[in-house]
């Protein structure tokens, strides 16, 4: 900051007219009046939406710890509940398809607070005109991939919309899942010197669609990583120790990728962390394809990886543990918690500087150059 | 990656930084041109690993931020009408204008795409012949024989329904304007390396010459940048002033005269205003008359769309490299990448939004801790600590 005067000018001018600060001036855009795309991108104009309309009205002790999950004590039983709903284009794509999706993504929001996912529940609405074909290819999957997971479709429902009220087929499914009571891990347990583990290869999911949306070819191609996680939470929680809650949090890098995941968290618990850019695993095709479209991969959505924060002395034998597990092989620590820069994750970049890791704010737009 | 890791290669980042401390007996002020710099700089954190007095200013040179409003508005304006198509590059969706930004549009039923080459316009005119596409032309030379070729190819191909708002902008005489202005600090530039691939360099010479300025056209890779800072500070030492190239890999000093040609055929220079800097002379290209049919400024009634620019923003100071994003009072808390107040914050390539991502909170402390926790060499000429006399090291939001 420049001189004391500049100083006393700018506060008069911001403090002077809170709602249109710069006078006449026509901007800024401080909220939108409708939603937009960027609300559902997971990012900050997600969060937004949360913390603005959803938490003043349904506000609890669960709710309030924003985790993928909650976690209810209903007569001495702990059970994880959990909710998602999937909306992808196209519905199938190398390495899954929106039925897998679905039945995965609840699996693993349940499994990532240690839970045994027991049983689903699937909402499907359907757009008129969908053929019977890919909606069998759909449940066939599903199927496939409950059987996979070891849970069970238990209830359901069906909505049918107007051609053009809906893109061929959204489904939503819900499920729960038992945790053993000495297990405790939430986003908010995260301590200053947790090492922070990376199940594997970052970005697969997201540069897959993005790759068959905009109809890129790639050397090599790029498979959605779609994968049900809670046998290898079962192998990392089976990791001998002298003490239980050496895992303080899990969470599956989704929407915003591995970037915003950890901020979310950071903020949660209050904690900084610090990154290593050259440990993080990306594939060189998606790398590849990052770099043509734009984009960075950790901000790009997985959905067969975790992210777990161990203490430290637990860290190399729970990374042993996934690695002998098959969606774990490739685990690595990519970094740890820290005291300092609290809310905030730092990373240090491969060419030995240092940047900000920051939440996306809607959805990742391309660079014009 | 094949022909890019070793561009980003901290081992050698360190040999070209220690071979920068050894040359440099002064303090100097280089700008880098491009926003695409400017990124890279900030995304790898180059600016802490330059040694004490070789300051980088960041530079005019990204496309979004540079676009006044009053075109965003015309855009806008364009973009509500229902029987448009509007095209654009992603980042300039988040634009805000007077009145929203082309994602609301979107969300109020307007039919908003993001293309990643202007050529896709032609497939998107072709399947909807009852709608009118519109292509939002913005950019600097590296842009232009892309969208020069759409409009060349509209007219080619009698593609009616196709139309370009065009808003593209020159470096050239953004350089001279900077060098021209009252308190200028820059000493060199990194020049623009994908607008030389196009144009060639030959026409910075004269501007090399006449304000005694090195001027060395850089890439984008980390190790570009830190070896056309190098070279720049080579230059200064030594009291010469030319213009070099660094990104020889890509580029030559005739540039790429196909590109041109079409360039020329499509495009005439002319007067053009910039967001944050105001009009600078035979600064843009405009569609010829010729291509009126596709010239969306005239297809539709937007002539009496004149936006004024916010006063407080110091975008301008910034773009001309008088001012860093943090000697902003409204960086980081009025000012976000999210709400913008202007130019610099626009696009991700903008200098405020690119401190903003990657640079706003790092303070000394941190940054010493850091050092010690990040597993990995620790190289003894190579710290990542911050200097105290860098201001944006400790402000905070």
């Amino acid at each position: 900051m420049p001189a004391a005067e500049d100083d006393l000018k700018t506060e008069k001018t911001i403090a002077g007219e809170s709602l249109t600060p710069f006078g006449s001036c026509p901007i800024p855009i401080f909220d939108h009046k409708r939603i937009v795309l960027g609300h559902g991108s997971g990012g900050k104009l997600t969060a937004d939406l949360i913390d603005k309309i959803f938490l003043p009205a349904f506000r609890n002790p669960t709710l309030d710890k924003l985790d993928d999950q909650a976690v209810l004590t209903i007569r001495g039983v702990r059970l994880a509940f959990s909710t998602d709903s999937f909306v992808v284009t196209p519905i199938f794509f190398p390495g899954g398809d929106i039925g897998r999706l679905a039945i995965h993504g609840t699996v693993n929001d349940l499994a990532m607070s240690g839970a045994r996912p027991l049983y689903l529940s699937a909402a499907f609405i359907l757009e008129e005109g969908l053929a019977v074909d890919d909606l069998s290819r759909v449940v066939e999957s599903m199927r496939g991939a409950a059987a996979e997971a070891g849970v069970q479709l238990v209830t359901g429902d069906t909505k049918v919309v107007n051609r053009g009220k809906g893109d061929q087929i959204f489904i939503t499914t819900t499920g729960i899942g038992v945790i053993d009571h000495n297990i405790s891990i939430s986003a908010d347990h995260a301590r200053p010197g947790d090492k922070i583990i990376l199940s594997g290869y970052i970005g697969d999911h997201g540069m897959t669609i993005m790759s068959q949306r905009e109809g890129l070819e790639f050397e090599g191609a790029i498979e959605s990583d779609c994968a049900p996680l809670n046998g290898l939470v079962s192998a990392m929680l089976a990791t001998a120790s002298p003490t239980n809650d050496f895992i303080h949090t899990l969470r599956d890098p989704t929407r915003g990728g591995v970037a915003t995941t950890l901020n979310e968290i950071a903020k949660h618990a209050n904690v900084g962390m610090v990154l290593d850019e050259r440990t993080i695993p990306v594939r060189e095709t998606v790398k590849g394809a990052c770099e043509v479209l734009g984009l960075d991969p950790l901000y790009v959505a997985n959905e067969g990886k975790l992210l777990a924060l161990v203490v430290p002395e637990m860290a190399g034998a729970v990374l042993q543990q996934m690695r002998q597990h098959r969606l774990g092989h490739d685990a690595v620590i990519i970094g740890e918690v820290v005291e300092d820069h609290p809310g905030m994750v730092l990373m240090k970049t491969e060419i030995g500087g240092t940047r900000v890791l920051d939440v996306m704010f809607g959805e990742q737009l391309p660079r014009i150059c | 990656m094949k022909y890019l890791d070793e561009y980003r290669n901290g081992d050698i980042a360190a040999k070209i930084v220690a071979e920068m401390r050894r040359v440099q007996t002064r303090p100097w002020v280089l700008m880098e041109v491009c926003g695409g710099q400017t990124h890279s700089i900030v995304k790898n954190g180059l600016d802490h690993l330059l040694p004490e007095g070789v300051e980088l200013v960041h530079g005019p040179g990204c496309p979004v931020c540079v676009t006044p409003l009053e075109m965003i508005d015309k855009a806008h304006a364009i973009a509500r009408s229902p029987k448009v198509i509007f095209c654009s590059f992603g980042d300039m969706l988040r634009v805000p204008g007077s009145d929203g930004d082309l994602f609301s549009i979107k969300s109020l039923g307007g039919d908003v795409r993001i293309v990643y080459s202007p050529l896709d316009c032609l497939k998107i005119a072709r399947a909807n012949p009852e709608k009118h596409v519109v292509f939002f032309a913005i950019g600097f030379e590296t842009t232009a024989p892309a969208n020069a070729m759409l409009a060349w190819r509209a007219r080619e191909e009698q593609v009616n329904n196709l139309s370009l708002l065009v808003s593209h902008v020159l470096v050239p005489p953004a350089l001279e304007a900077i060098l021209s202005a009252t308190g200028n600090r820059v000493q060199g530039f990194l020049g623009p390396g994908h607008v030389c691939a196009v144009m060639g360099y030959s026409e910075y010479d004269p501007i090399s010459a006449r304000h005694r300025v090195p001027i060395v056209i850089t890439g984008f890779e980390p190790i570009d940048i830190l070896e056309g800072t190098l070279m720049t500070i080579k230059q200064l030492e030594e009291g010469r002033a030319t213009v070099e190239n660094q990104y020889s890999r890509i580029l030559t000093r005739q540039g790429n005269l196909p590109a041109q040609q079409l360039i020329g055929k499509v495009f005439g220079v002319g007067d053009r205003k910039w967001r944050g800097i105001g009009s600078i002379p035979m600064s843009g290209y405009h569609l010829r008359d010729e291509f009126s049919r596709h010239d969306a400024e005239k297809l539709f009634d937007v002539a009496e769309i004149a936006t004024l620019e916010p006063e407080i923003c110091i975008s301008g100071e910034i773009l001309r490299g008088l001012k860093k994003p943090h000697d902003c009072p409204a960086f980081g808390a009025l000012c976000t990448p999210q709400h913008p107040l202007g130019a610099t914050m626009v696009s991700a390539e903008g200098a405020c939004a690119a401190y903003y991502a990657y640079g706003r909170h790092l303070n000394p402390q941190g940054a010493d801790k850091l050092h010690q926790i990040v597993p990995g060499p620790v190289r003894d000429d190579v710290s990542v600590k911050p200097r105290e006399e860098r201001e944006y090291t400790h402000a905070g939001r």
